[in-house]
């Protein structure tokens, strides 16, 4: 069981991202996009698109530097272990309260406002469970560790050495395995919610525009470009699909 | 010096009367889909009015277009890259649909299907967005004609700069006084700030023509093309997540067929062509301190055509001889740089837009009728023009970035060339003092009033073909199958799914050129155009085309092959 879960799953993730992700940017060039909906409301998305996504990055970064940074580095750099704790709580904290309350104000604003909400597909309700039940068990964790003191403790002893060594391709199970329950659940659900990411709206952030800062402003592009792009399926019909199959 | 070419517009206001034919006929070739539904990317304002979307002028709300920096250079007014990225999770100035407006239908089904009952059943209006009964607030066009300007004509943000500068000293008087219609659509810029603030570089201009188009495939929805275009003509579409504007027609442009709110207009003003422009000298020519500086800055970088030296560097950057030949036939190029009649929708906002106007004479000219003078008479005309301050100084606002002594100049050589033809038409001499008094010549006057008033279709529109050669190469052999995951290699008839299999010919190539050979051509058309296929559609039933049926004995000649298939034809159409 361990082994199918830590050993064999993170791979199996690792290729439908991947191979998702591939596949979707040689077939599906049309479907990437944000679907933005501030065309209908604005106000609500001001607030809380922002304060979601800058607590994503930081809460990024947070896992970068948590899972990737081995213990005896930060010790060689003289950080001690409680100092490291701290700050990963405090920050940790911030991100993610910062994340959840900024997908709460999505959620309520896409719930509320008529024109969002029938925008969103099923896909989306889908993602939104996944993506809201790995934050808020991620969230868990890092609260979880402030009362349980062995349990933050831990996860750099379990958790990230199994990271790392899948990239080595030597999984090391039996770390892994040692990790509280909360870990374990957090991690399940964030190899679900990467799984599904390229089949969802969130591969926008893979095409995050970076570019932009070194792009010239003016694009020249010729004609023969283009020009043997296949056809797709494009666009549909005014008088849409929702309206019409209600009234029948 | 790097030539470029540019397709460009001009429309002749004068002549608008505000029918909104090309606007609908652009909307059902273009706009009649799910998810723009609010969207005209050709839409017709009555000036003074807020415009279409609500108050888009007032660039300190929108912050479109460019502006120059503390060191003098253009920057995104917006911000710069740095700044837009870190508004890319909510756009801080973005519209939204009700500042265009909620797109509505009317429940048409309720009038056949309503049971008998003593009430009339009503359509009752139905938004388009969430499908629920809606009540109409605003459209497009919702202050036509100047509807409802008694209390909103205030919110025109140029009325209220003009009003602002002239201290109120003329309030309601001048709505009263004075309107026209101004038809707007992408105005194909050379220096695109919508394009410098896709954060994907999805927008280009085409080094051809010079027609700006949106990537579908490279968008991604960050929809800072919306604020940085100052003319509000890049809309959202909230189905797919993507960019879309006007394209100026690009599927007719190539084959030589002028753009579709063009050959709908009623009014026939306006007007296509190419402009040769020394695409170096663009930044620089924007970038100009001054904003009223900014009209001849743009006039300077267009490059005479028929100068040898533009047209050997021209030659040397590939254009071919065909389109520098168009280029010295082209209209706009006239009406723009020769006669100097035509000006570019608000210059100000640095984008070098390339639609441009002629501004319009009638409303002085209407208003001197109404009070008893002599309309077209030079020193009555001249008079009103420097007595109608209001009118000038707001069509200044529009087209000269507030200079009023240029849209002067261009109302008096309109209004000369009244007078000067009034003279000719009712026989007398020609007064050459008139051309004289706003430094034209006689006879420049007359070609400048044949192509304003009486120019036939092909004057109007000068527009050279891509060329086909390549565009058959390019879209429909060279192509279509060689995309990954296509039917792959091979040409069409040997697709393993059947001849139907892979991708379309485009329709705008395929039909365009075979319905004009079939319409000028006295044998069978399109045998050979058609790469031995033959496409039922073309076909006239004159005769059989070879193709139309496979040939049985490859060796027999193709004449008597041909006889078998029309007996073959009449046979089995006599069976079924």
């Amino acid at each position: 069981m361990n082994v199918v879960l830590w050993g064999v799953l993170p791979y199996v993730m690792f290729v439908v991202l991947v191979g998702g992700l591939i596949w979707r940017y040689r077939y599906d060039q049309f479907g990437w996009t944000t679907r933005s909906s501030q065309l209908y409301e604005s106000r609500l998305l001001r607030i809380g698109s922002p304060v979601f996504h800058f607590g994503l990055l930081a809460v990024i970064a947070g896992h970068v530097f948590g899972l990737f940074i081995p213990q005896t580095w930060t010790a060689a750099a003289g950080m001690s272990e409680a100092l490291y704790h701290f700050n990963a709580l405090l920050v940790g904290t911030i991100a993610g309260v910062g994340t959840l309350g900024g997908i709460i104000i999505l959620l309520y604003r896409r719930r509320k406002t008529g024109p969002v909400f029938m925008a969103t597909t099923n896909n989306d309700k889908l993602m939104y469970i996944v993506l809201v039940a790995a934050i808020v068990f991620g969230l868990w964790t890092t609260v979880a560790s402030v009362f349980t003191n062995t349990h933050g403790m831990t996860y750099r002893d379990t958790v990230s050495p199994w990271f790392r060594s899948l990239f080595i391709l030597q999984p090391d199970v039996a770390a892994m395995a040692a990790a509280p329950l909360a870990f374990h659940i957090h991690t399940l659900v964030g190899m679900v919610l990467f799984t599904i990411w390229p089949f969802t709206r969130l591969v926008h952030a893979f095409t995050a525009p970076l570019h932009y800062l070194f792009r010239p402003y003016i694009v020249y592009r010729s004609r023969d470009r283009g020009a043997s792009v296949p056809a797709r399926s494009g666009w549909s019909n005014v008088g849409t699909h929702d309206r019409d199959t209600k009234k029948r | 010096m790097r030539v470029m070419a540019q397709m460009g517009m001009v429309m002749n206001l004068d002549k608008c009367i505000g029918c909104h034919t090309c606007s609908v006929t652009c909307k059902q070739a273009w706009t009649n889909r799910a998810g723009v539904e609010y969207v005209w990317f050709n839409n017709v304002e009555t000036r003074p009015g807020q415009g279409y979307p609500r108050r888009y002028e007032d660039q300190e709300k929108w912050k479109g277009g460019w502006e120059l920096n503390r060191r003098g250079r253009l920057q995104l007014k917006a911000g710069g890259r740095v700044k837009k990225l870190f508004g890319l999770f909510a756009n801080p100035v973005q519209p939204e649909l009700k500042d265009y407006y909620e797109p509505w239908t009317y429940d048409y089904r309720t009038l056949v299907d309503a049971p008998l009952g003593d009430d009339f059943p009503v359509a009752r209006p139905k938004s388009l967005i969430t499908g629920q009964d809606t009540k109409i607030t605003w459209s497009a066009n919702w202050d036509d004609d100047l509807g409802g300007t008694t209390q909103m004509g205030h919110l025109d943000p140029i009325v209220e700069k003009v009003r602002r500068e002239s201290e109120d000293a003329i309030k309601l008087e001048f709505e009263q006084t004075f309107m026209f219609y101004l038809p707007r659509i992408c105005e194909h810029c050379l220096n695109p700030s919508c394009m410098a603030s896709c954060p994907s570089g999805a927008i280009y201009k085409r080094v051809e023509d010079g027609i700006v188009l949106v990537d579908q495939d490279r968008c991604r929805g960050w929809r800072q093309c919306m604020t940085g275009c100052p003319y509000k003509k890049i809309y959202f579409n909230h189905k797919t997540g993507k960019a879309e504007k006007c394209t100026f027609c690009y599927p007719r442009i190539e084959v030589g067929l002028p753009t579709v709110c063009s050959e709908t207009c009623v009014g026939r003003l306006r007007y296509l062509g190419l402009f040769l422009y020394d695409a170096d000298a663009v930044t620089a020519a924007a970038s100009v301190t001054d904003p009223r500086d900014l009209y001849q800055a743009q006039m300077d970088i267009l490059l005479d055509p028929n100068d040898p030296a533009v047209m050997a560097a021209a030659r040397q950057q590939g254009i071919a001889e065909d389109w520098i030949d168009a280029a010295q036939k082209s209209p706009v190029y006239a009406l723009a740089k020769v006669y100097n009649v035509a000006l570019p929708l608000h210059p100000e906002y640095r984008t070098m837009p390339m639609v441009w106007y002629i501004p319009p004479l009638s409303p002085v000219v209407d208003l001197l009728r109404d009070q008893g003078h002599d309309a077209e008479d030079r020193d009555v005309l001249f008079g009103a023009i420097d007595a109608l301050r209001i009118p000038v100084e707001y069509l200044a606002e529009l087209f000269t970035a507030g200079d009023t002594d240029r849209v002067t100049g261009v109302l008096r050589k309109l209004a000369a060339m009244r007078s000067y033809m009034r003279g000719i038409s009712l026989g007398g001499e020609a007064d050459e003092s008139i051309p004289a008094s706003v430094g034209m010549d006689g006879a420049t006057m007359y070609e400048m009033y044949r192509l304003m008033a009486i120019a036939k279709y092909s004057e109007r529109y000068v527009i050279p073909k891509a060329h086909a050669e390549q565009a058959h190469d390019l879209e429909e052999m060279g192509c279509s199958l060689d995309f990954d995951g296509g039917p792959g290699m091979g040409a069409m008839g040997h697709s393993p799914f059947g001849e139907a299999s892979g991708r379309p010919t485009p329709v705008a190539v395929e039909t365009f050129h075979a319905l004009q050979d079939r319409q000028t051509s006295d044998s069978v058309a399109g045998g050979d155009t058609l790469r031995g296929r033959v496409n039922l559609l073309n076909w006239d039933g004159n005769g059989a085309p070879a193709g139309l049926f496979p040939q049985r004995h490859p060796t027999e000649p193709p004449a008597a092959d041909a006889d078998d298939a029309v007996a073959g034809a009449s046979g089995s159409g006599g069976g079924s």
